[in-house]
């Protein structure tokens, strides 16, 4: 009630919610983005559960049937793949694994990269030759080789490979984000956030991580594509996921063959991906502008430009 | 048609920025001939650059579109001619040196080639651009010629890349140099050397010299007239001295009156309880010596000024204080206590009471918090305050007290001139209510007007509140106007101590008179006769 009463608006956090849809809404590329990330999120929630029969229902006088022929129902629109099975229904089914296993990869590479790098990057020179030793490691070790021992003994199952995925991947977040510390904990604010007496925890949370996230989570949406291709490939040494599950980098590794005979096998779901990737990666880019108040004066409309 | 050698006619220059049209000059008419020294004075944003640049044809355009007007050079207009043309014509005919000459020198050439290359790209022979080369050198005083010519940019240092910048800029004797605040990143002894250096140069080649500053000593020392620049416009002209003594336009007169180094001079007040004792503090990077038993006190509301050239350790010392750097030995008392042997809770507790404002603000204040969240994160710190209404009731009171106003609590940092983020920064300092606050350069990347309006406030704030200041400078005007006790740092090391009044008045360590002789000031007539005096002692 006195909140209301003062002149000085309250943190900026509160009016934060409505404003973004409209800042979306001014970058038309950000927000087809979104609404495409949104109907790919709903296949991935809801397709299993609506469409898993006609997605393994074999017909084989339907294999390799083309695409945009609507005489065998809607279902073949986009065709039907070397068992006779609709493309369709197939796609939007895999949505779910493909998306469980590249998002929980990516998102644990990330977080686990990030905090790594940032004690790499502030904390003194002894943890940080621990950490890069490690990242070394990992790096040196091939990533395939990794995946293929751990998968053998733990057993081929989809946290598993977000497990083995991830761990090939956090060397990328960990020597960015290290990197980015090192730069910006020289940074003036920084020192008088020190001279202020704030905490290694504050100074790492408050003032460093708000900038490095930005290029973090843009190497994240490029990292997308690379998780659901490399998981293709374990899945081709059956040792990652197993049919009759599938995922969209299941897709492509097995339309390969019929690359020359039967194109729409391999193309389908490589576009889903490459829509994926660009989605995500344009979303980012919005959103690195929105997060930045130095920058957010591009998405916001002119009738609210009163400085 | 006048006959002046370079004539700038009724220009108008826009900028087309996303967020509107920016009028960047209108109107603005100025000419030079041979043998003169034209200075266009103005603080930062009022154009002063901007008709330079469109004479060297190193605008931007677009964003940049000049809307009216005409540059003669020779009687030709430089704005019908073609590119190529123009060219012909940039460097050799008319050249420009800049403000940092580090940037402006290609890190992986040596700097004779690159001297050399201006005039072979303008046609001349490799073998006479070598020997002109080493002349040049030997002209504008680079010691060794023969040496320093195989040597990189990074080899030297800021005097003499900006020596390097004039002898490029002199290489095919040029009828105009335009100089664009040719000194601003120099020491003041270095300054003085360099407008020496520009003055006889331009006295042997008689070349017609336009020297863009915000500095009142530069122009005083090295201007015949003087074109003061402001939001665009010009607001006065004409020579040096009468512009000085008489000024027309208010503008003209708020800055003059603004400059630092006329006020009162300050006195401590004797007995007053001592806050701060630092005792033979030791830093040496490497084989580089920064601190060397550097010793000082500092009482309850007294404020003491660090003065020394870049490199001389004043701001080491305050850094080596705050325990951003550690001091390789000595120690600091703070109220009888060692602050650098202090365990991390005790120094949590110090921290609050010492309080840190730096040069550049831009970089000193987080750019993605809000003023709001800038002011209180010290709250948040030391877990004061944790009533959100008192909280918005004193940032308010402190944007107020530093002269800002409430409603700027939700902006961000980006939204604010460069005065007004130094005042969210003392804001900031003030919130934690500190007994000391340690000012590490606060107001020379200020304008002149702004320096003079934040050295108020910080004076005030002594008065009113009791604050000590440790007050970190190069600039003499300014700490002449703000300190009781002066403190002279050369190489590291404590060369003279002692009142304000004393240090100014009679000066008795060598280095500090070289100091008080090179400062200049903004009076033309105290210019020309320390001129006078210095040529009768040479």
């Amino acid at each position: 009630m006195s909140d209301l009463s003062t002149a000085i608006p309250p943190a900026p956090a509160k009016r934060r919610a409505a404003p973004l849809l409209a800042m979306l809404w001014r970058d038309k590329l950000a927000f087809v983005s979104a609404i495409v990330l949104i109907v790919i999120v709903l296949f991935a929630l809801l397709g299993p559960a609506l469409l898993s029969d006609l997605a393994t229902s074999q017909n084989l006088r339907g294999r390799n049937s083309p695409p945009f022929d609507l005489a065998r129902g809607w279902a073949f629109v986009l065709g039907g793949d070397s068992l006779g099975r609709p493309m369709l229904a197939r796609l939007i089914v895999a949505a779910r694994s493909t998306m469980l296993v590249a998002a929980g990869t990516v998102l644990a590479a990330m977080a686990v990269g990030a905090v790594l790098g940032l004690l790499a990057g502030y904390l003194g020179k002894h943890v940080s030759q621990a950490i890069m030793r490690l990242a070394d490691v990992i790096m040196s070790f091939p990533s395939l080789l990794i995946a293929v021992i751990v998968l053998y003994v733990l057993g081929p199952s989809i946290p598993n490979m977000i497990l083995v995925l991830a761990i090939t991947r956090i060397p990328i977040y960990l020597r960015t984000t290290r990197a980015e510390v090192l730069e910006v904990r020289q940074r003036m604010f920084v020192q008088a956030a020190v001279v202020m007496g704030a905490s290694n925890g504050r100074i790492i949370l408050r003032h460093i991580l708000p900038v490095v996230a930005p290029t973090l989570v843009t190497i994240a949406t490029l990292d997308f594509a690379f998780v659901m291709l490399a998981e293709s490939s374990l899945s081709f040494l059956g040792i990652g996921i197993q049919p009759p599950d599938i995922t969209w980098g299941l897709m492509v590794a097995q339309g390969r063959p019929y690359l020359t005979t039967a194109w729409w096998l391999a193309f389908w779901p490589g576009l889903l991906i490459v829509i994926t990737t660009l989605s995500l990666n344009l979303l980012s880019n919005w959103m690195r502008v929105a997060l930045d108040p130095s920058q957010r004066w591009r998405l916001e409309a002119r009738s609210t430009k009163d400085e | 048609m006048s006959n002046a050698l370079l004539e700038v006619r009724n220009l108008s220059v826009d900028f087309h920025t996303a967020r509107g049209t920016v009028h960047a000059v209108r109107d603005v008419s100025w000419s030079i001939n041979r043998g003169e020294t034209l200075a266009v004075l103005g603080e930062s944003g009022s154009g002063k650059s901007v008709s330079a640049s469109a004479v060297m044809n190193i605008l931007d355009i677009p964003p940049a579109q000049i809307i009216a007007g005409e540059i003669y050079f020779e009687g030709q207009n430089l704005l019908a001619m073609s590119n190529e043309q123009r060219r012909a014509i940039n460097g050799k005919r008319i050249a420009m040196i800049f403000q940092d000459p580090l940037s402006h020198l290609n890190p992986v050439y040596p700097v004779g080639w690159q001297i050399a290359e201006m005039m072979t790209a303008h046609g001349r022979p490799m073998s006479e651009a070598r020997a002109r080369t080493l002349d040049l050198l030997n002209r504008v005083g680079i010691p060794e010629p023969h040496n320093a010519v195989g040597k990189y940019p990074h080899q030297f240092s800021g005097g003499q890349r900006q020596r390097l910048m004039i002898a490029m800029a002199l290489a095919l004797k040029p009828d105009i140099l335009i100089a664009d605040e040719p000194t601003t990143a120099l020491d003041v002894t270095i300054q003085a050397d360099v407008l020496a250096l520009l003055k006889q140069l331009q006295a042997e080649t008689g070349m017609g010299l336009v020297l863009i500053t915000h500095d009142l000593g530069v122009v005083a020392e090295i201007a015949d007239r003087v074109v003061v620049m402001s939001q665009g416009q010009i607001v006065e002209q004409g020579s040096v001295r009468d512009v000085y003594h008489a000024p027309q336009h208010a503008y003209t007169q708020k800055l003059i009156g603004s400059a630092p180094g006329k006020g009162q001079i300050k006195t401590l007040e004797p007995d007053l309880p001592l806050l701060l004792e630092a005792k033979a503090l030791c830093k040496t990077y490497g084989r580089f010596t920064a601190l060397k038993d550097v010793s000082l006190t500092l009482a309850r509301g007294q404020s003491l000024a660090v003065v020394g050239e870049s490199g001389s350790g004043k701001s080491t010392l305050a850094r080596a204080i705050l325990r951003l750097e550690t001091a390789d030995s000595g120690a600091a008392f703070w109220k009888g206590q060692d602050l650098l042997a202090m365990s991390p809770s005790a120094l949590l507790g110090v921290r609050r009471q010492i309080q840190m404002v730096f040069q550049d603000p831009t970089q000193s204040l987080n750019p993605r918090m809000s003023v709001y969240q800038l002011i209180s994160e010290g709250w948040d710190i030391h877990r004061l305050m944790p009533d959100r209404n008192q909280r918005q009731m004193r940032v308010r009171e402190l944007l107020e007290q530093v002269g800002l106003s409430a409603e700027h609590a939700s902006r961000y940092p980006h939204q604010f001139s460069g005065g007004q983020r130094q005042r969210i920064a003392i804001a900031r300092a003030l919130a934690l209510e500190p007994e000391l606050i340690i000012c590490d350069e606060a107001v020379s990347a200020l304008d002149v007007s702004i320096q003079a309006q934040v050295i108020a406030l910080l004076d005030d704030l002594r008065e009113r509140l009791g604050i000590s200041f440790l007050f970190i400078a190069h600039d003499l005007g300014v700490v002449r106007d703000f300190a009781d006790t002066v403190i002279v740092m050369k190489a590291g090391e404590i060369v003279e101590r002692g009142p304000t009044e004393q240090i100014f008045s009679a000066p008795s360590h060598p280095y500090t008179q070289r100091l008080l002789a090179a400062a200049l000031d903004p009076d033309p007539d105290v210019q020309a006769q320390r001129r006078l005096l210095a040529t009768a002692q040479a």
